[in-house]
């Protein structure tokens, strides 16, 4: 599903990601953790097509970035740490903008659908500028997934949430995790992303410094397995 | 870091030699004109600044262009050598029309097209040093800059145009307010000579200036690396 | 939270996601979702579009002080003073326009859609455009009545339409960029108003000349150069718009 080979991405005279190569198999769930400015943020964002890549070969759904990024686009979800969303609009017109973008069929049919998987529903008509963090960050997964995704992408969505807001976002991405969607998380939270991921990868300065499933690592430990990545990366 | 190379060197002595050159057959090669008096002399430099100050933007455009086609921050370098050399010398076009129309005309302003054209061209480069102050990222700064010279460069003719446009209901109520038409004076062969060699010399003069300015910004660069180095 | 079965959105069982159909119906699809979203916002917030008639309003009461206009000289600064007016009102809508996509990230959400870049800058520069005729709908008229003045000409309109459309061609273009740097609202107006002198320059004139009457082949000229300014500036922002936007 998504193949990064030797991946390098500068910025002017400062090279973040120093020929990084990365493998995610369908249905896989990639917990990716780093410290900060290791390049994890710019790496997500070059895989969300943001960003493009100084150097090396990035396939996702066999399709090449930057060349064919459009047909990329249309199979990739992405939740940022912004929830990407207009305050001025309801749930539902946000939802239908972004279904317009994507091209989406049956569109009304699927919005609900949408608001129904990520809790929102009641919610429907009323101002996303009303949202709390927490629904606005289950809302802007409702826009990710819209248009029916193979990949989804997430940069730390934990991010402000309470212990409430997180356990519902652990609920929705457990059902979008059951459904077989390829998934790449970003997070610092590592208990959660314990429980969810199918396998940890560590970034750090700019490489994989470490690749384990999860039975692999549930033995040692996720915050062992983390920190021996670091020490030996360094 | 490279030393000057042997050519650059060259050229700054003939630079030098033929500016004194200049200095001398403005001051006492060219005739005195009959009706401006001394004065007139300012025309040499005036003219000869405009030239450069339009060609410093012209290199600025096109060296963004390449830039943006290639993505070799080298180009903007140069681009911004442009644009600075290019302020300086349509600086000095400005201020010395102002300086040649007080006397003649008994003000410091004529809205002249090519004068007015002149100082909007300033601006835009002013805006475009202000845009690039307040981008942190070196490649958004070459690009926004890339971009922003060429639109700048492409509306100059235009607002020319426009301002020609606009002037025929608005006519200057001082004076001519064109200082090389017809009535204006008109040139002897040996004002030509002067006028010519003196065109030439700030070209000559521009060019040793933006090669120097490029060299600075190569160090400048050079050194933004070493310190990146040292900082890792 | 309940949890539901929602084959609907398993991708294993459904096809890929929904053709993008014809390139050029999904072309105008997306300008059309894009421009409706921000009438639609404007529409409940209506913070711009306020803040752009207030100004507007109060631009040309100072002028009527500034200025001392008497019913004699009225009649000759009228055009100057209704585009100095929409210029200054037009930098506040295109700065909100932009920043509105930047302050939640939209932008972000705008560009990971599978759309032609070019489709995300005409949707927002025909959305800007429209806001501008609204302004310029209201203040017409107000215009009209505090002066005794009749701005009902066809001429004018059109040279208003004229001038509206090169101003926020390049304002769009020029916002997108502001909106990136640090000094961003002050920088637009410092960036946009050296490059539209030609677009007021022939305005103002082409204005006048409407107004005043004047001979069809007086006109022409300014309104030429202005469509010209039109053309040549659509061009260069559709070209120039990925490198704006672009990572």
């Amino acid at each position: 599903m998504i193949s990064v080979r030797k991946l390098i991405k500068r910025f002017g005279p400062k090279t973040v990601l120093r020929g990084l190569n990365f493998e995610v198999a369908r249905g896989e769930f990639v917990g990716l953790l780093g410290p900060n400015g290791a390049g994890k943020t710019t790496f997500l964002r070059v895989l969300s097509s943001l960003s493009s890549p100084t150097l090396g070969e990035v396939r996702i759904s066999g399709f090449q970035l930057p060349g064919q990024a459009a047909a990329v686009r249309r199979r990739l979800g992405v939740v940022l740490h912004q929830p990407l969303l207009y305050g001025d609009l309801t749930a539902e017109e946000n939802l239908r903008f972004y279904g317009r973008m994507y091209g989406v069929a049956d569109l009304e049919a699927r919005i609900s659908a949408v608001l129904e998987l990520v809790g929102l529903s009641k919610r429907r008509r009323d101002l996303v500028r009303t949202f709390s963090r927490g629904m606005q960050q289950r809302l802007s997964i409702g826009r990710a997934v819209i248009h029916q995704p193979d990949v989804l992408l997430f940069d730390e969505p934990y991010t402000g949430l309470d212990q409430d807001a997180a356990a519902m976002l652990d609920d929705v991405l457990r059902q979008i995790a059951a459904q077989g969607h390829t998934i790449v998380m970003t997070s610092h939270d590592l208990a959660r992303i314990a429980d969810l991921a199918s396998r940890f990868d560590v970034i750090s300065r700019g490489v994989i410094a470490a690749s384990a499933p999860r039975e692999a690592v549930e033995s040692r430990g996720l915050l062992a397995f983390y920190r021996e990545a670091i020490r030996n990366g360094k | 870091m490279p030393p000057k190379p042997q050519a650059l060197k060259i050229l700054d002595i003939v630079t030098l030699i033929l500016f004194l050159i200049a200095v001398w057959m403005v001051f006492f090669y060219a005739p005195l004109e009959a009706v401006m008096g001394q004065v007139q002399r300012v025309f040499y430099f005036h003219v000869a600044a405009g030239w450069v100050g339009f060609l410093g933007f012209l290199l600025a455009a096109i060296f963004g262009g390449i830039y943006l086609r290639t993505g070799d921050l080298k180009w903007d370098r140069r681009s911004l050598a442009g644009v600075e050399l290019g302020l300086v010398f349509s600086f000095i076009n400005i201020v010395s029309g102002s300086i040649w129309a007080r006397p003649i005309w008994n003000t410091w302003w004529t809205w002249d097209p090519r004068l007015v054209t002149a100082t909007i061209m300033e601006l835009v480069y002013a805006a475009y040093l202000m845009l690039r102050q307040g981008i942190e990222n070196p490649v958004r700064r070459a690009r926004f800059g890339a971009v922003y010279a060429i639109l700048g460069f492409v509306s100059v003719p235009i607002s020319f145009l426009s301002i020609r446009i606009w002037r025929t209901i608005h006519p200057v109520v001082i004076g001519s307010g064109d200082p090389e038409a017809v009535g204006g004076f008109n040139m002897t062969p040996t004002m030509k000579v002067v006028f010519f060699f003196s065109l030439f010399v700030f070209t000559v003069l521009f060019f040793d200036l933006l090669w120097n300015r490029i060299r600075l910004g190569e160090f400048q660069h050079k050194i933004e690396q070493l310190k990146m180095k040292v900082m890792m | 939270m309940e949890s539901k079965p929602v084959d609907a959105l398993n991708p294993a069982k459904i096809p890929a996601a929904a053709a993008p159909g014809r390139p050029v119906a999904s072309y105008f699809r997306t300008l059309g979702a894009i421009v409706w979203k921000d009438l639609a916002a404007e529409l409940r917030s209506r913070e711009l579009l306020s803040a752009m008639l207030v100004f507007a309003l109060l631009v040309i009461l100072i002028f009527n002080f500034a200025l001392q206009l008497d019913a004699r000289t009225r009649a000759s600064v009228t055009s100057g003073v209704l585009w100095v007016t929409f210029i200054f009102a037009g930098t506040l809508g295109l700065n909100r326009s932009m920043a509105i996509e930047k302050d939640r990230g939209c932008l972000d959400g705008l560009l990971l859609a599978p759309v032609d870049r070019s489709a995300i800058y005409f949707g927002k520069t025909i959305g800007n455009l429209i806001f501008m005729f609204i302004i310029e709908a209201i203040v017409l008229p107000v215009y009209s009545l505090l002066y005794n003045v009749n701005l009902f000409n066809p001429g004018l309109l059109i040279v208003i339409v004229l001038g509206s459309v090169g101003y926020v061609v390049v304002g769009t273009l020029l916002s997108a960029m502001a909106v990136q740097t640090r000094t961003r609202d002050v920088l637009l107006p410092i960036l946009l108003f050296p490059l539209v002198i030609p677009v007021i320059l022939t305005a103002v004139k082409a204005s006048s000349g409407f107004l005043q009457a004047v001979e069809m082949t007086e006109i022409w000229p300014s309104l030429n150069l202005l469509i010209a300014y039109d053309v040549i500036f659509i061009a260069l922002a559709f070209m120039f718009f990925d490198y704006v936007v672009e990572e």
